[in-house]
C-alpha cells in the first residue's frame, strides 16, 4: 500500500493529526487467506475484526455487542430485516457515522488489518481512502463520466493527466463499464442508465485503490438485468478486493457472498458460510428469515 | 337524480370568498402598476428625449447643478449653474467689447438647487456601494452559512446564532444606520465613507444571504457529500468540489436580489456613506487609500434630499422622478444580471 502524501491527511474533525506512517492499516498479510474454503470455520484473524461493538443513535442502541471477523478477499453479506443495524455496522467500518450527530460507538472496537480504526490519531480521511463505499442510491456527481472517476484521484493530489487517464480507464474496465462508455467519457454521468450509474460509482470507488469495498444495498434500485451485471462484477472484484455487501435480497446474498451474517434488532444472530446459513441455519430466527417467514 | 346547482348559502359564500381572493390579488397588481406607471410617466420625459440619441445624456453623465431661471430678450431661459456663468461671462465680454451696445447682463431671477445637471455621481456612488457591500455580504454570509450548515454541530450555540440572525433580519434599517454610524464612522474613525457604508449595508443584508445560502446548501443532495467523503476527501475538499458548485446558483440569485433591495435603502447610508453633494467623483482621489474612506453621493439619498430637504417646485419634481426612474432601472438591471448569472451557472452544473 502506497502511503498517501502527508499534505492531504489533514483532518477537520479530530484534534490530533495523524503522523504519516504512525498507523498502518494493512500490514502485509503473510498467509493468503484464499487457502481457506468459503465455508471453512478456521479462526485465523480476519482482515476486519469487530469485537463487542455497541453503537448508539442518541440514547437508542442500534448495535448490541457485535462480534464479527471478516476475511480478506471474500464477499461477506449482511442480511436482516429493515432497522436491524446492518447498514449502521457497514458505515462504522469507514466511519461514515462520524457525520451523524449524537451517534457513535460506546463500547467495543473495530480493527482493520490489526489497527483500531477508532483509536486516537486515526484519520478518517486516511481510512476512507482504503475502505471504498458504494451507496444504495447511485450518486454520481453531476459531472462527466471521466471527472467522476478522476474526482478521488484529484483529491488525493494526482496531477499527471496521463496517469489519471490510465487509472480512469483501468477503473472503468474493472467495473465492466469501459466498453459501454469509452466513446462518451466526457458526457454527463447523469445521462447513464441506473445500472450504469451504479457501476460508475463502483468504478469511482475502485479508482482510489481501496482494499475493502463496502456496498450498501447497491442493487436495491436496479432492474434484474442491471443487478445481474453488478453481481457478476462482484464475483470478478473479490479476487482483488474484500467486499462487504448489505442486501435486502436473500437471493442476492446467496448468489454473491461467501459468508453471510444475519442481523436482527441490532444483534448478530448468526454468521457463517453462506451455504450453511441458507441450507442449514443453526438459529431458528435465521431459519425463519431465510425461508421468508418474517422480515 | 338531480345534479342541478342548489341555491344554498354554501355557494354564495364560495363566490364571495373567491371574489375577495381575486380582488386582493388584483389590488397588488394595481398597486405595482400604479407605482411603476407613475414613475415611468413622470420620469420618462426627463430621461428620454424625442431627438437622437433619445436619451438625456446630460442627465446621466453630469453632476447636479443649481438651475437658474430668468428672462432674457423676452424669452424664459433655464440654465444650469455653469452654463449660466458662461452665458453671463460672454455677455459681459460682449458688453466690454462694445461699450455702446445695449447689452444687459441678466441676473438670476430664480435659482433652484440640484434642479439642473444630472445624477452621474449618484449613479456611480450607488454602483460602488452595491458592489462593495455585495462582495462583503457574500463573503461573510456564505462563510457563515457553510460553517452553520456543514461544520457546526447543532447545539445551543448554533441555535443562539440562528436566533441572532433572525433578529438581525427584523432590525429596522435606521437602527442599522445608527449602528454603522456609531461603530464604523465614529468608533473606528472611518468617517462618512464607502467603507462604513459597505459594512453597514453588508451587515444589514447578511440575514438574507445566510438564509439563502443555507437553503441552497441544504438543497445539494446528501449523496454528493457522502460520495466525496467516502473517497477520502476532507470536509473542505467536499464542500469546495461537490457542494459549493451546485449551491452557487441559488446562493448568488437570492443574495444578489437581497442586495439589490438593500441598495435602495436610504437610512443605513445617510449617516455612514452618503453625501448630499460632492464635487469629486470617487476615482478622483489623491491616493488609493483615500478611495475607501471617501463619502459618495447615492441615488436613494439624492432622491430623499431633493424630495424633502429643498423647497419643492416643478423643477425639483423633474429631478425626483428622473432619478427614481433611473434608480428603478438600475435595480432591475442588477436583478436581471443575477438571474442571467444563475442561468449560466445552472447550465454548467446541472443536477
Amino acid at each position: 500500500m502506497v502511503s498517501a502524501p502527508a499534505a492531504i491527511s489533514s483532518d477537520s474533525q479530530t484534534t490530533t493529526r495523524m503522523s504519516a506512517g504512525n498507523i498502518t492499516f494493512f500490514p502485509p498479510q503473510p498467509a493468503s487467506p484464499a487457502s481457506d474454503g468459503p465455508g471453512s470455520e478456521s479462526r485465523a484473524p480476519g482482515l476486519i475484526e469487530i469485537a463487542g461493538l455497541d453503537f448508539y443513535y442518541g440514547e437508542k442502541k442500534a448495535l448490541d455487542g457485535i462480534n464479527l471477523s471478516i476475511e480478506a478477499n471474500r464477499v461477506t453479506a449482511f442480511i436482516g430485516p429493515s432497522g436491524c443495524g446492518k447498514s449502521t455496522l457497514l458505515r462504522c467500518l469507514n466511519r461514515m457515522n462520524d457525520l451523524i450527530e449524537d451517534a457513535g460507538i460506546r463500547r467495543g472496537s473495530i480493527k482493520i488489518g490489526g489497527a483500531d480504526i477508532n483509536a486516537r490519531g486515526v484519520d478518517p480521511i486516511e481510512l476512507r481512502k482504503r475502505i471504498g463505499m458504494v451507496f444504495q442510491k447511485s450518486n454520481p456527481f453531476p459531472k462527466s463520466i471521466y471527472e467522476n472517476i478522476a474526482y478521488g484521484l484529484r483529491i488525493q493530489g494526482f496531477k499527471n493527466k496521463a496517469e489519471i487517464d490510465s487509472r480512469v480507464e483501468a477503473s472503468l474496465r474493472n467495473a465492466a463499464l469501459w466498453n459501454e462508455v469509452n466513446d462518451r467519457l466526457h458526457d454527463n454521468a447523469l445521462g447513464l442508465s441506473g445500472g450504469q450509474q451504479q457501476r460508475l460509482c463502483i468504478a469511482r470507488a475502485l479508482a482510489v485503490e481501496p482494499q475493502v469495498i463496502l456496498m450498501d444495498e447497491p442493487c436495491s434500485a436496479l432492474d434484474p438485468i442491471a443487478t445481474a451485471k453488478i453481481e457478476e462484477l462482484i464475483h470478478e472484484l473479490k479476487k482483488r478486493y474484500t467486499i462487504i455487501i448489505v442486501t435486502h435480497s436473500m437471493q442476492q446474498a446467496a448468489r454473491v457472498s461467501d459468508r453471510t451474517a444475519f442481523f436482527y434488532l441490532g444483534r448478530l444472530v448468526e454468521y457463517g458460510g453462506t451455504r450453511a446459513i441458507f441450507m442449514n441455519p443453526s438459529n431458528p430466527q435465521t431459519e425463519a428469515y431465510v425461508s421468508g417467514r418474517f422480515g | 337524480m338531480n345534479f342541478q346547482t342548489q341555491r344554498t348559502g354554501r355557494h354564495a359564500r364560495e363566490s364571495i370568498v373567491f371574489a375577495l381572493l381575486r380582488a386582493a390579488t388584483y389590488a397588488i397588481l394595481l398597486c405595482g402598476t400604479l407605482i411603476v406607471g407613475t414613475i415611468a410617466f413622470k420620469g420618462a420625459p426627463v430621461l428620454f428625449k424625442p431627438s437622437f440619441p433619445f436619451i438625456n445624456t446630460t442627465f446621466l453623465t453630469s453632476a447636479p447643478e443649481t438651475l437658474h431661471v430668468f428672462e432674457y430678450d423676452g424669452r424664459k431661459m433655464e440654465l444650469g449653474d455653469r452654463e449660466y456663468r458662461a452665458f453671463r461671462g460672454k455677455l459681459a465680454a460682449d458688453a466690454a467689447a462694445n461699450p455702446h451696445s445695449e447689452i444687459r447682463i441678466p441676473h438670476s431671477e430664480q435659482s433652484y438647487v440640484y434642479s439642473a445637471g444630472g445624477i452621474f455621481p449618484c449613479i456611480v456612488g450607488t454602483l460602488f456601494l452595491v458592489t462593495g457591500s455585495m462582495v462583503l455580504a457574500l463573503f461573510f454570509g456564505v462563510s457563515s452559512a457553510i460553517y452553520l450548515n456543514e461544520y457546526a454541530r447543532q447545539n445551543a450555540v448554533t441555535r443562539l446564532i440562528r436566533l441572532a440572525i433572525l433578529n438581525l433580519a427584523g432590525v429596522p434599517s435606521i437602527v442599522f444606520g445608527l449602528f454603522g454610524f456609531g461603530l464604523f464612522v465614529i468608533f473606528l474613525g472611518w468617517n462618512v465613507s464607502l467603507m462604513a457604508g459597505w459594512f453597514t449595508l453588508a451587515f444589514m443584508v447578511l440575514p438574507v444571504v445566510i438564509t439563502a445560502s443555507e437553503e441552497a446548501l441544504k438543497a445539494v443532495p446528501r449523496g454528493y457529500r457522502e460520495a466525496s467523503l467516502a473517497l477520502g476527501a476532507t470536509r473542505w475538499q467536499t464542500i469546495r468540489k461537490s457542494v459549493l458548485p451546485y449551491a452557487l446558483p441559488g446562493i448568488l440569485t437570492s443574495s444578489i436580489l437581497g442586495i439589490a433591495r438593500v441598495a435602495g435603502e436610504t437610512a443605513p447610508i445617510m449617516f455612514t456613506a452618503a453625501y448630499v453633494v460632492r464635487d469629486q467623483l470617487p476615482w478622483q482621489v489623491a491616493k488609493l487609500g483615500d478611495f475607501l474612506f471617501q463619502g459618495v453621493m447615492a441615488l436613494p439619498y439624492h432622491i430623499y434630499v431633493v424630495s424633502t430637504k429643498i423647497p419643492q417646485n416643478e423643477y425639483t419634481e423633474r429631478v425626483q422622478y428622473g432619478s427614481t426612474l433611473v434608480f428603478l432601472i438600475l435595480v432591475a438591471l442588477i436583478a436581471a444580471a443575477s438571474i442571467l448569472l444563475r442561468n449560466r451557472l445552472r447550465k454548467k452544473h446541472q443536477w
